[in-house]
């Protein structure tokens, strides 16, 4: 374990990422992240380039759910939680004492690996962050509604059962549901944790589907397990291991000729 | 070569496709020697052998080719892992031309036998060697996933081209002496042109296994030595040109 952390260590992180041409959405600098006494991220430094998919992958434990739950401060109720380095959304440190989390997190949205719809009829749901802010005008509340389930695919599935309860969507619907959800806010991120991890192979397609579609909107970060999802639906591939960041650039070239060894392993199946 | 896939079953089936391209190509060697030597020791009867043989080339291509077919299913395989898979369809698919190529040299020798020997046979052999030896390293290289071997194979193919471009004219040269060469000549035209036809599938083979190892064909493009596509031998002008109907046999 030591030998692996040291020969990780010297090698430093490989670059080569694809420019989405609209510049950088998020800047991690020098990231590192402890759990008490355990360190979880050493040093991680990558930018998340706006409007393009970006896809963390690596296997259990090395440090890539963390980083995603970073980036909107998901991680701050933990108790013993100690941070080093830098995260910068539009230029300013999300981090610093006088950053406002509940209007971050509006920027952001999250989408969780099991879908996980609120009580209420599929409606309500979809306009829960604009009731959060107050809204309450009908006209704008249905057109939000509309544009969101449009934008996640649900649309005609439910547009005749918009008020019953979201708890009788499948799961794959479910999901779309909290995705469309995600976007009623107008965020200018979406963060993806494994979205597809509890889903049907049709579910999971239709939410890839979705996930191209909606790149070039916003951008976006996914957590994947599955090593194909991230080969298909990413510009950019970030491979982690014990909490490094290994190798950071196109999908494509880390899925056909990856630059590191380690990287190779991974994607084909040789360790993890 | 690389650490193993944690699923052991991948490996072994990653192996039977390797030890199915290299059956292929030590197959392919032996055809072509045979057939070689048919040519040179006017041996009908191997010939005939050497053709019957050919289809078990194009038996093993199919299951290099079902193979294949059955990893990318299953497998999904990326980065060298599909490099190795792509590798072995386009290698098999030049080892069997080149089977078909020896098979065609082992047919020529059959009506090679009908009329009497001509000298330029003579250079032959030497050819089939060369172009035998790039085979076997060939697919040495991609056993062993040495790109360097590889590309000596592809700088090596120059001395094939050039034995071809000479011999051929040679052939010309002798057909013109003597009107009654020209049917064997003709066929041994074809066989050398054969032989450097298998240089060149030799030499794809080894652009494939620069791709396998590095992830790119090779740089720069392999110059081209053999010249005979541009070859013109002039009658000499005492010999009165165009022989007229007297030796077609």
């Amino acid at each position: 374990m030591v030998a692996v952390l040291k020969a990780v260590e010297e090698q430093g992180t490989v670059y080569h990422v694809k420019p989405g041409g609209a510049g950088q959405a998020l800047a991690v600098e020098e990231f590192c992240l402890w759990y008490g006494a355990k360190q979880a991220l050493f040093d991680v430094t990558m930018a998340v380039e706006k409007g393009l998919v970006t896809a963390l992958i690596g296997p259990s434990g090395c440090g890539k759910s963390t980083l995603l739950r970073s980036l909107n401060r998901m991680n701050d109720l933990i108790d013993g939680l100690r941070i080093g380095g830098r995260i910068a959304f539009g230029g300013a440190d999300i981090y610093a004492p006088d950053c406002d989390v509940i209007a971050l997190r509006k920027r952001m949205g999250m989408v969780f690996q099991k879908p996980n719809p609120f009580p209420m009829s599929i409606y309500e749901n979809v306009i829960y962050p604009l009731r959060v802010d107050g809204i309450n005008d009908r006209r704008m509340l249905a057109e939000t509604a509309e544009r969101a389930l449009r934008g996640s695919a649900l649309w005609e599935e439910v547009k005749d059962r918009l008020h019953e309860s979201a708890l009788g969507l499948s799961g794959g619907q479910q999901q779309r549901l909290c995705i469309a959800r995600a976007i009623a806010g107008d965020p200018e991120v979406l963060l993806m944790d494994e979205p597809c991890s509890a889903l049907d192979p049709v579910a999971t397609s239709k939410i890839e589907e979705l996930i191209e579609e909606l790149a070039g909107h916003y951008t976006i970060v996914i957590v994947t397990h599955n090593m194909q999802q991230a080969a298909r639906v990413s510009d950019n591939t970030a491979f982690m291991y014990l909490g490094k960041l290994i190798e950071y650039g196109e999908t494509e070239t880390v899925f056909t000729t990856p630059k590191l060894e380690k990287t190779q392993e991974y994607v084909t199946g040789r360790f993890g | 070569m690389t650490a193993q896939h944690i699923v052991r079953s991948y490996d072994e089936e990653l192996k039977r496709l390797t030890n199915a391209i290299v059956e292929m190509g030590g197959s392919a060697e032996s055809q072509l020697d045979q057939a070689i030597q048919a040519v040179a020791k006017r041996d009908s009867e191997l010939a005939g052998r050497v053709v019957r043989n050919d289809s078990a080339i194009d038996q093993l291509e199919e299951v290099v080719q079902s193979q294949t077919v059955r990893l990318l299913a299953l497998r999904q395989p990326v980065a060298r892992d599909l490099r190795d898979i792509l590798a072995a369809i386009k290698i098999a698919s030049d080892i069997e031309r080149i089977g078909d190529l020896a098979a065609n040299i082992a047919k020529r020798a059959i009506a090679l036998n009908q009329s009497a020997p001509v000298r330029p046979v003579a250079a032959v052999p030497r050819m089939g060697r060369l172009a035998q030896q790039a085979i076997k390293d060939v697919i040495d290289a991609y056993v062993e996933h040495d790109a360097r071997k590889a590309i000596a194979v592809w700088q090596r193919d120059d001395d094939l081209d050039d034995l071809t471009s000479s011999l051929f004219r040679e052939l010309l040269t002798y057909m013109m002496e003597d009107p009654r060469s020209i049917s064997p000549c003709a066929h041994l035209l074809f066989i050398a042109k054969n032989i450097e036809r298998i240089g060149d599938h030799a030499t794809n083979i080894a652009e494939t296994v620069h791709f396998l190892v590095i992830g790119q064909r090779p740089a720069s493009a392999r110059p081209k030595g053999d010249t005979s596509s541009y070859e013109v031998v002039e009658p000499p002008p005492d010999s009165g040109g165009a022989p007229e109907g007297r030796g077609d046999r």
